[in-house]
């Protein structure tokens, strides 16, 4: 693609490059380093794969003085740096650059302490999501953030993005959730921030890295949150003929004081596409679908999901369903979960994550379909409802240059709009170089500069992840 | 720079006043209506700016969760907005008014998020920081910044917002903050067991809690401290009280407590608060009621829950304390006696023997002066916190020193 490029390469590490990588080897023996063409490809993108890098190299570590030693060796040759997790990103967070080297931490995926009696766990940052909620389990336990991608993500790059997921709703996001950090400066310097207990002493420098796409250090280990799982979880069908009114049915559940542990909007373009993939058993005659989730005891869910059906009356549903069973209870979220693989096995899509203040969701929506009409694109929402988290997926064909380009912009409007309702550009995907050159529409200059100064309070030389998350051009620091 | 007080009511004039101050080189100190400016270090300023009449609501969205205030809005009167729409903070923002010496609920909402003051329900609903959406600030330039915005997630830049949490107004200077908030819970149970030693009570306190009925309370304090409530069974027992909140629907309320109280049975849960009594209970820890006699040294010390009794008893050997755990340990609110360094010596020896952290929440400015009021950093922690200052203050002006010297 297109029209988002990366700063130009230092040509003199270019040329340095076998001396540099042969240091490097020497460095960390025991560190696999990928250097030939063919390993390097495997990391040349995310899971925004439109963009593509080849980088110098790339260094799989397997412990934190390894990290630190390659730091340290980088920054003291000038050598830009891209830490990555599994490369879910879809921001292109990861994006290699051709003058750095990606930091690959993947193999670090020990679980490093669990302790029940406080419900912490410390891991290392290259373990993946579902992993830490796999090793507490048995004993009744889970790590709430679940973003789709939680098979394959890492725990490091939850933390780089500040994951959100279907149940943070009730739960919280990565940043609600994790209690201590390992982190490596570019400097080669190991902070340990926070730890075990439920605040962190001096400044909230958990809430800054946290969500800081890699930017300010390279995450090691971190120290999460566990929750005993709740005695169980059901979900309900609402089925409405327009948006409108599955908007105003989400906003009257939480005005009636009821937090549902998830509350899922899918369109009927969504529906439609979800039903033939998986039969979820989706109603197909709604234009508006909404799951809504809520956990407790039999009878606790038996009542509250009778309170959740008494409000949606008001709002007159076409479909009211209840789960009878936990094969239906799967089904449901099969289909919600299968959404984006099943959309992607229509067409190409690109899948946008704008934020919308809840009461502005039906204009949203309706306006949203205005502008992928006038691209002539066709477009599903899936999307996290209760949160106004939005994932309009557009439509397209990538083999067409000219839509590729199309796309960008018609996503590029809907995140504009978001904006303008009160919203914000992303929830939960990241800024990465998809939405770099947008932030202007949500910052001013001065906020962005201050931005700017935490970064450089990191990583002085701005040799972390750059290209990413700020303005390409720069915003003139002084 | 004029010197004096300052209450500029408007956020225009406020970045004009820090601006001619970066200029000057003018120390400030920074507040709200000033309930907490006796904690922390003392600062040496050359003027006080407060935003105390910033005052307002410009946003309240129920069915959004959201509200947006400015930040010299008193929280007593939020919290009344709050409460005529049944919504509510869900991080029960601790009043430390009464304990150090103001009258309840004078905190404005800038100095409740400056401080990241959370109260018993942290354990369930996360802190005060984690309820943070946005702000508006001037930094130490005179700049006005906004950061994060208004929505329930975003992660759009960096989480400048939240980070501002707990920055005791070294950072910026916030002057609007939005803010997540929930519905009110409407039926509360408390579950009591009395005359546990320590070490029981915060076993009880973290088997509670390992629990999914979802506890939104957990604390245990000594015989003499609780004397102090006005519930008179309470008062009365003249034993060590161990509580156990839970919060919900009303059917749910009951059957989650009576859950509670069969697992629990090795404690010999004793008593359940309903409703009213529950409120009026966890009201007064939530303003220390038990500290509130004396002005002796105050302290709160982070640490891990099943360590605390440990640490406590370790401490006890050398000094006479007086303990309320919250957060099943995790937040130990000890009083000493009244010497010179507040205990700070043995009480950060034990620390650094236990593992967590101290603040000095109460203490006479002469001993405030001659100890580290919050907690040490290690080297890398403080030569990164020295930068952090220096990229929103760099000049030094706002409440230097109040934290750590130099800071």
């Amino acid at each position: 693609m297109s029209h988002l490029s990366l700063p130009s390469p230092d040509l003199a590490i270019l040329q340095r490059r076998n001396d540099i990588l042969k240091q490097l080897k020497k460095l960390v023996p025991d560190a696999i380093l990928i250097t030939d063409q063919e390993g390097r490809r495997t990391f040349e993108t995310d899971a925004l794969t439109a963009y593509r890098c080849l980088p110098l190299a790339v260094v799989l570590p397997e412990s934190t003085e390894e990290v630190s030693a390659i730091l340290r060796f980088c920054h003291e040759n000038h050598v830009k740096v891209v830490p990555r997790g599994a490369g879910t990103s879809l921001s292109g967070g990861a994006l290699p650059l051709e003058d750095a080297i990606v930091l690959c931490l993947t193999r670090m995926t020990k679980v490093l302490s669990i302790d029940l009696t406080n419900r912490v766990a410390r891991v290392e940052a290259g373990i993946t999501n579902t992993g830490i909620t796999q090793a507490v389990a048995a004993q009744g336990f889970f790590y709430a953030p679940d973003p789709s991608s939680q098979i394959a993500c890492t725990v490091g790059g939850n933390v780089a993005t500040n994951s959100g997921g279907a149940h943070c709703l009730k739960y919280g996001v990565t940043t609600n959730n994790v209690l201590g950090l390992r982190i490596v400066l570019m400097s080669g310097e190991i902070v340990d921030i926070g730890g075990p207990s439920l605040d962190a002493p001096g400044y909230d420098f958990l809430a800054l890295i946290v969500g800081s796409e890699g930017q300010f250090g390279v995450v090691t280990e971190v120290t999460v949150r566990l929750l005993k799982a709740p005695e169980g979880a059901r979900p309900m069908l609402l089925g409405f003929d327009s948006n409108e009114k599955a908007g105003a049915c989400v906003a009257g559940i939480i005005a009636a004081g009821i937090i549902p542990v998830a509350l899922e909007f899918m369109d009927r373009p969504a529906i439609h596409v979800c039903e033939h993939f998986v039969a979820a058993g989706y109603p197909l005659d709604v234009e508006a679908l909404l799951i809504v989730e809520v956990e407790g005891s039999e009878d606790e869910i038996d009542t509250l999901l009778e309170k959740i059906g008494e409000i949606a009356e008001d709002y007159h549903p076409l479909v009211m369903r209840r789960s009878q069973s936990a094969e239906e209870s799967a089904k449901i979220w099969k289909g919600r979960k299968a959404a984006f693989g099943a959309i992607g096995q229509l067409s190409d899509y690109y899948c946008m994550d704008g934020v919308i203040p809840l009461s502005k969701l039906p204009k949203a929506l309706d306006e949203i379909g205005w502008i992928c009409r006038r691209y002539r694109f066709d477009v599903a929402n899936i999307f996290h409802a209760g949160d106004g988290n939005l994932h309009p997926l557009i439509l397209y064909n990538a083999n067409d240059q000219l839509q590729l380009e199309r796309v960008e912009l018609c996503g590029a409007e809907i995140l504009k709009l978001c904006v303008e309702l009160g919203g914000c550009l992303t929830g939960e995907h990241g800024v990465g170089i998809e939405k770099r050159e947008l932030m202007r529409v949500q910052y001013s200059d001065a906020d962005l500069a201050q931005q700017m100064r935490v970064k450089a309070a990191f990583d002085p030389d701005w040799l972390l992840n750059p290209g990413k998350v700020f303005p390409l051009e720069g915003i003139g620091l002084q | 720079m004029r010197v004096g007080f300052h209450a500029p009511d408007t956020v225009e004039e406020l970045a004009y006043l820090v601006a001619e101050a970066a200029d000057t080189r003018t120390p400030l100190e920074v507040m709200g209506r000033g309930t907490k400016r006796e904690v922390g270090r003392p600062v040496q300023h050359g003027a006080v700016i407060s935003t105390e009449s910033l005052v307002g609501i410009p946003i309240y969205e129920p069915s959004e969760l959201v509200l947006v205030a400015l930040a010299g809005t008193p929280v007593a009167q939020i919290e009344q907005l709050l409460a005529e729409n049944d919504q509510e903070f869900p991080f029960e923002p601790v009043d430390l008014g009464p304990v150090l010496g103001f009258g309840p609920g004078q905190a404005t909402i800038g100095g409740v998020i400056a401080t990241n003051l959370s109260g018993s329900r942290r354990i369930l609903s996360g802190a005060a920081r984690d309820h943070v959406l946005g702000v508006q600030a001037v930094n130490g330039r005179g700049e006005t910044i906004r950061a994060g915005g208004r929505v329930m997630k975003n992660v759009t830049g960096y989480d400048l917002a939240r980070a501002l949490a707990g920055s005791w107004g070294t950072l910026a200077v916030m002057t609007e903050i939005a803010i997540k908030v929930l519905p009110a819970q409407r039926e509360v149970r408390t579950v009591l067991c009395f005359g546990l030693a320590d070490l029981n009570g915060v076993e009880a306190l973290c088997l509670a809690l390992g629990t999914p009925f979802e506890v939104s309370g957990t604390v245990h304090l000594h015989a003499e401290l609780a004397e102090c409530f006005s519930d008179q069974e309470i008062a009365n027992a003249g034993a060590s009280v161990t509580a156990i909140r839970v919060e919900n629907f009303p059917a749910s309320a009951r059957y989650r407590s009576s859950r509670l109280k069969q697992m629990l049975q090795a404690y010999a849960p004793a008593l359940e608060l309903d409703t009213m009594r529950s409120r009026i209970f966890w009201n007064e820890v939530r303003a220390l009621k038990m500290f509130q006699k004396t002005a002796r040294p105050l302290w709160r010390i982070s640490t891990v829950p099943s360590t605390a009794p440990k640490l406590v008893s370790s401490l006890a050997r050398k000094i006479d304390v007086r303990v309320l755990y919250d957060w099943s340990g995790g937040l130990v609110w000890l009083e000493t006696p009244p010497i010179s360094d507040a205990g700070a010596v043995e009480i950060r020896r034990t620390i650094a023997e236990f593992g967590g952290h101290a603040t000095l929440i109460r203490a006479e400015a002469q001993a405030r002066a001659g100890i580290d009021v919050f907690q040490p950093l290690d080297p890398p922690l403080m030569a990164l916190t020295a930068s952090l200052k220096r990229a929103f203050d760099p000049v030094g002006i706002l409440n230097p020193g109040r934290m750590y010297a130099g800071i």
